[in-house]
């Protein structure tokens, strides 16, 4: 059941152009699958009229809170990557479909790109008490876009390209080596539009069962406005309430 | 113990608070937030005759206090409606609303004709002021003939109660309201959202795709409540409030400028739960103004 929850920001560690929020709520959460979102309020900021939907980057039931991994975009993302410790945030939560659960034998690879690796690291958790392989390959423009990777090692192995060469292997996702020699039948992707329709290419070319998460513009978050539709090939489909995880295999691209 | 039921012709609502159109979906995607019985009626959204895919992503722009969307009502179709969705919703503890669109009269009088056979459904609005779809909609409700003649025409078939949503892209939105009342429209609701338009100045393209849009949320309200009030005064059906509407001080505002109801858009959106909140708050404004009906507060601007 979907909840309206007055969290309070108990933990925070900021990065270069984003923020970790641990978010502690008062009462029970409710049950959250991987790749679900949040939709937050972003009070004090008069550019922000409507809620932000932001990822769910980890979940703990026994203390009541949740991860958010929020990049600074524009005004309402800065505003929510400036509360201090200590700080209300209002947040309508759990949002869309989470990603499907690979199978025992899977061998599964978790791709992000840039903040799009925030869903990753919970589903990722998740995925990994399952099947025996799970890897990622995570991608982004610079060194710094890199954010939390012990986490993500803790879950399984850590493949990298940035643009710039910084760190791991130069180029992006699609150009990373394990392409030519990893066993992948399950893709999970998250990141920037053209990456996900590169990944969705590739899985297409090598015949790899593919799910990507969108993050097309929201105002609601529950399928009430009709704002973030995808053209897909059973119509306008709401990101918010269809979503945002889609095989590839419904999408248009 | 104040009285919060509002009567109007054929539609008896259980205090002022409706949902708007296009805001609440069908009600049941509010129902985890709201207790939809808490409420005087929710209207849902937009219904064509046929099915409409509506307009291409981007639909929405966030703007100062507000929002412009150009959806292009999609939906799937009237038919659709009865069969698949009313089942679901026909016994919900509230007013359930159809709001009907078309881009000819035929279409109107058509789909309209076939809620008219729904015994649960005990009003439409009717929707002549949507400014995203190329052809009908808004173009019916800024001339005093245009909205005569589709109002007239569906008033034949249609036999509950009838509002008539009126657009806000106007020169004199009275002149306007007065051509439904004529036309046989029971009330009228207002305002649509306002016509509008993004930028993105590095792009130097149009931020929604079908480069205009309709206004709504909160910058809005002024607007709206000025235009309740000039058609409260003008017409004699009762008057139904929206724009802007985000607190039961807004709502208060727009029952003392003349409206007998109000319906709250896209508030929704920020605050699932704010209609039923609403509903609350305007009690507790009357028990704090030793107000003992609602209904005395309905056109009690004092100037």
């Amino acid at each position: 059941m979907k909840q309206i929850i007055d969290f309070t920001i108990i933990e925070k560690l900021s990065f270069q152009r984003a923020a970790l929020l641990k978010l502690k709520s008062a009462t029970q959460l409710p049950e959250i699958a991987g790749g679900q979102f949040v939709n937050v309020r972003v009070d004090g900021c008069d550019k922000a009229y409507l809620r932000r939907p932001i990822s769910i980057h980890e979940v703990d039931y026994q203390n009541n809170t949740i991860d958010l991994l929020i990049q600074e975009k524009h005004e309402g993302t800065k505003t929510l990557c400036a509360l201090p410790v200590g700080a209300k945030v209002n947040v309508v939560l759990p949002l869309g479909n989470g990603f499907t659960m690979p199978e025992k034998d899977d061998n599964v690879l978790l791709i992000g790109g840039g903040i799009g690796i925030a869903p990753l690291y919970y589903f990722g958790k998740d995925v990994m008490r399952r099947v025996h392989t799970i890897s990622y390959l995570l991608g982004g423009r610079t060194q710094s876009d890199l954010m939390l990777l012990d986490r993500f090692k803790s879950v399984g192995e850590v493949f990298i390209t940035t643009n710039d060469g910084s760190m791991g292997e130069k180029g992006f996702v699609t150009d990373h080596s394990l392409w030519n020699t990893m066993k992948i039948n399950k893709i999970y992707a998250c990141g920037p539009m053209p990456m996900m329709k590169a990944v969705a290419k590739m899985a297409r070319e090598k015949g790899i069962w593919c799910e990507v998460s969108l993050e097309n513009q929201m105002a609601c978050g529950i399928g009430a406005c009709l704002c973030c539709v995808e053209n897909t090939k059973e119509g306008n489909l709401c990101v918010c309430k269809e979503g945002p995880v889609f095989n590839i295999e419904r999408l248009l691209w | 113990m104040v009285k919060t039921e509002i009567k109007l012709k054929g539609l008896t609502l259980k205090n002022p608070v409706m949902t708007a159109s296009g805001t609440f979906g069908y009600g049941e995607e509010y129902a985890d937030f709201v207790d939809l019985s808490e409420l005087g009626g929710i209207i849902v959204k937009g219904t064509t005759l046929h099915h409409r895919e509506g307009n291409p992503y981007p639909r929405m722009a966030e703007t100062p206090m507000g929002m412009l969307n150009c959806v292009g009502l999609q939906n799937k179709g009237v038919d659709y409606f009865i069969e698949t969705i009313y089942p679901r919703i026909k016994d919900f503890k509230t007013n359930v609303i159809v709001n009907v669109s078309g881009s000819n009269i035929d279409d109107y009088v058509t789909a309209a004709a076939k809620i008219d056979a729904l015994d649960n459904i005990p009003a439409i609005e009717l929707n002549v002021s949507c400014p995203n779809v190329k052809q009908g909609g808004m173009a019916f409700g800024v001339t005093c003939s245009g909205i005569e003649q589709v109002t007239k025409a569906v008033r034949e078939v249609y036999h509950k109660h009838l509002m008539v949503k009126l657009s806000p892209n106007v020169t004199n939105i009275a002149e306007i309201a007065l051509a439904a009342e004529a036309a046989g429209a029971d009330s009228v609701s207002l305002i649509n959202t306002l016509l509008g338009m993004a930028i993105d100045a590095e792009t130097r393209k149009p931020i929604l795709s079908m480069v205009t849009g309709g206004l709504s949320g909160a910058c809005v309200k002024p607007v709206a409540l000025r235009m309740v009030w000039q058609v409260a005064k003008a017409v004699k059906i009762p008057v139904i409030g929206l724009g802007g509407i985000s607190s039961a001080t807004d709502a208060i505002e727009f029952l003392l400028a003349g409206a007998s109801a109000i319906q709250i858009g896209t508030a929704n959106f920020i605050d699932p739960a704010i209609s039923a909140k609403v509903a609350k708050g305007i009690v507790e404004y009357c028990e704090k103004h030793g107000v003992v009906d609602v209904n005395e507060l309905v056109g009690g601007l004092i100037i």
